[in-house]
């Protein structure tokens, strides 16, 4: 297979908000996303400590790539995401003791969260340190803005407030289903679906104009349909971001059997081919 | 009585998976069949149990007398991730029908939440040995229970009427849903239990 081609900058960041949410799309982290996120501030405080190791830890595998033997990465790895773990964790017992309290043993645990180890085995180690700081970042506000929405919800049906002010009815009534794990489980479900939707849609709207491309083409050319076709469309794998074999463990957690259905095949007109098709449309220009 | 109750604590009342969220990942991905349920719930006890056997001592013989204990994320973590492939190479060397049934799980349990939670649960709730030792294979148990119970509902959906909508993933949520909802019928049952 031919080497990857780079992403624009702009394109590493946004994909991480929502095209590659790590924990809507990409299915990684959940644990924390499903315990943590009983309230906006317990979802804000787990998504932005996971996303300050997140970015520290894929600066410093970014620096570190060339020097790493690769037998001992896995390793070397956890050291380096253990150590801003326990950072992030002294800083949080001492400036914030409410949200130490309340996200308990799931500070240190962001150490073994899919979602940095996967990074830094995916993306990190391959790529420049300014492109990893774009993708921590990205990432990170994706699985934060997943957080801060599950948050919201829960807290707003589960104990009648939003951002900690008391709504009239709802806080005399709560549905405390909503902040038992019962509640996680659900409400996670809705956004599978929400994001299966919105996926869904997204693939029709692309295969629409793509259609329209390739007729405009076959129109004002002669060629075998078929094999223009074929040369047009190239299909992206599903898991463009490397996110399974980023976890060290080829296949391992299961999720991949799920992520088939959050990543849609999406077939991209094949850009080399497509700056070919200028000249064929003549005056009208390109889509 | 203490350790009846920290064992059905583990187990029911603070069920690893149900209640306390932890190896979600792997509850919800290797429970596709039950012979791989029970593969991974096997292994799970079994890593749970020596690493928490090796990770209480080192906390409370090296780390805690010299004033360390703020560092104990990165020992627990290389500590786990050490013994967890220093025990596959063992058994794949010495016993190969074991390595055949629960080998192939113990890679993807090294990132596993629950071995680490676990760990750090042990020297928070300042249990001493034996509690640790009788925490960890509950929360195993729990595990087990907690797997191989989802892999028979999933097996049983496969041939249910599901609606499109629903279908996969979010189906697999729900039914885990409503099965912690199951569980909470145990809260608040374990102090008085074994009086």
């Amino acid at each position: 297979m031919a080497a990857k081609k780079q992403d624009p900058l702009n394109l590493v960041f946004l994909r991480g908000i929502i095209r590659d949410n790590p924990v809507l799309v990409l299915l990684l982290g959940t644990c924390p996303f499903l315990a943590t996120t009983t309230s906006f501030f317990n979802g804000l405080g787990i998504g932005l400590a996971t996303t300050f190791v997140l970015l520290m830890t894929n600066v410093v595998i970014s620096l570190l790539r060339n020097f790493i033997p690769n037998k001992v990465r896995i390793p070397a790895y956890i050291i380096v995401i253990a150590g801003f773990v326990s950072v992030v964790e002294l800083l949080i017992r001492a400036y914030v003791p409410s949200l130490y309290q309340s996200l308990g043993i799931f500070i240190p645990l962001i150490t073994v969260n899919c979602i940095v180890l996967g990074r830094a085995e995916a993306f990190a180690s391959q790529n420049t340190v300014l492109r990893s700081v774009l993708d921590a970042l990205g990432m990170g506000l994706g699985f934060t803005l997943a957080c801060v929405l599950m948050g919201v919800i829960r807290e707003f049906f589960g104990s009648g407030m939003i951002f900690g002010y008391a709504v009239p009815w709802l806080v005399d009534n709560p549905f405390l289903i909503f902040i038992m794990p019962t509640g996680g489980f659900f409400v996670y479900a809705l956004l599978i679906i929400l994001v299966i939707a919105f996926q869904k849609y997204l693939d029709r709207r692309r295969a629409e104009k793509e259609a329209a491309i390739i007729e405009r083409y076959l129109a004002l050319n002669s060629d075998d349909p078929e094999i223009v076709k074929a040369a047009l469309m190239q299909e992206s794998d599903a898991c463009t971001s490397a996110s399974c074999e980023g976890c060290g463990l080829v296949g391992g957690c299961g999720m991949e059997q799920y992520r088939a259905q959050m990543r849609p095949r999406r077939s991209r007109l094949n850009l080399a081919y497509h700056s070919k098709l200028k000249p064929a449309f003549g005056q009208e220009g390109d889509e | 009585m203490s350790l009846l109750v920290i064992l059905f604590n583990s187990i029911f009342v603070q069920n690893i998976v149900l209640t306390q969220f932890l190896g979600i990942c792997a509850f919800l991905g290797v429970s596709a069949d039950t012979k791989s349920a029970r593969g991974m719930g096997y292994a799970v006890v079994f890593v749970l149990l020596i690493s928490s056997a090796i990770t209480w001592p080192i906390f409370h013989f090296v780390l805690l007398p010299y004033k360390l204990d703020f560092i104990r994320t990165v020992v627990f973590a290389l500590v786990i991730a050490a013994v967890v492939q220093m025990v596959e190479i063992i058994m794949k060397k010495s016993i190969p029908s074991l390595h055949e049934s629960l080998g192939i799980y113990l890679p993807l349990i090294t990132t596993n939440c629950a071995i680490l939670g676990i760990a750090i649960t042990n020297v928070e709730s300042e249990y001493n040995f034996i509690e640790a030792i009788v925490n960890a294979f509950g929360t195993g148990i729990g595990f087990f229970i907690a797997i191989v119970l989802f892999s028979v509902l999933r097996k049983t959906m496969m041939s249910a009427p599901i609606p499109q909508t629903f279908k996969g993933l979010p189906a697999a949520l729900v039914a885990a849903a409503i099965m912690s909802l199951a569980f909470v019928g145990f809260s608040g049952v374990a102090e008085n239990l074994f009086i």
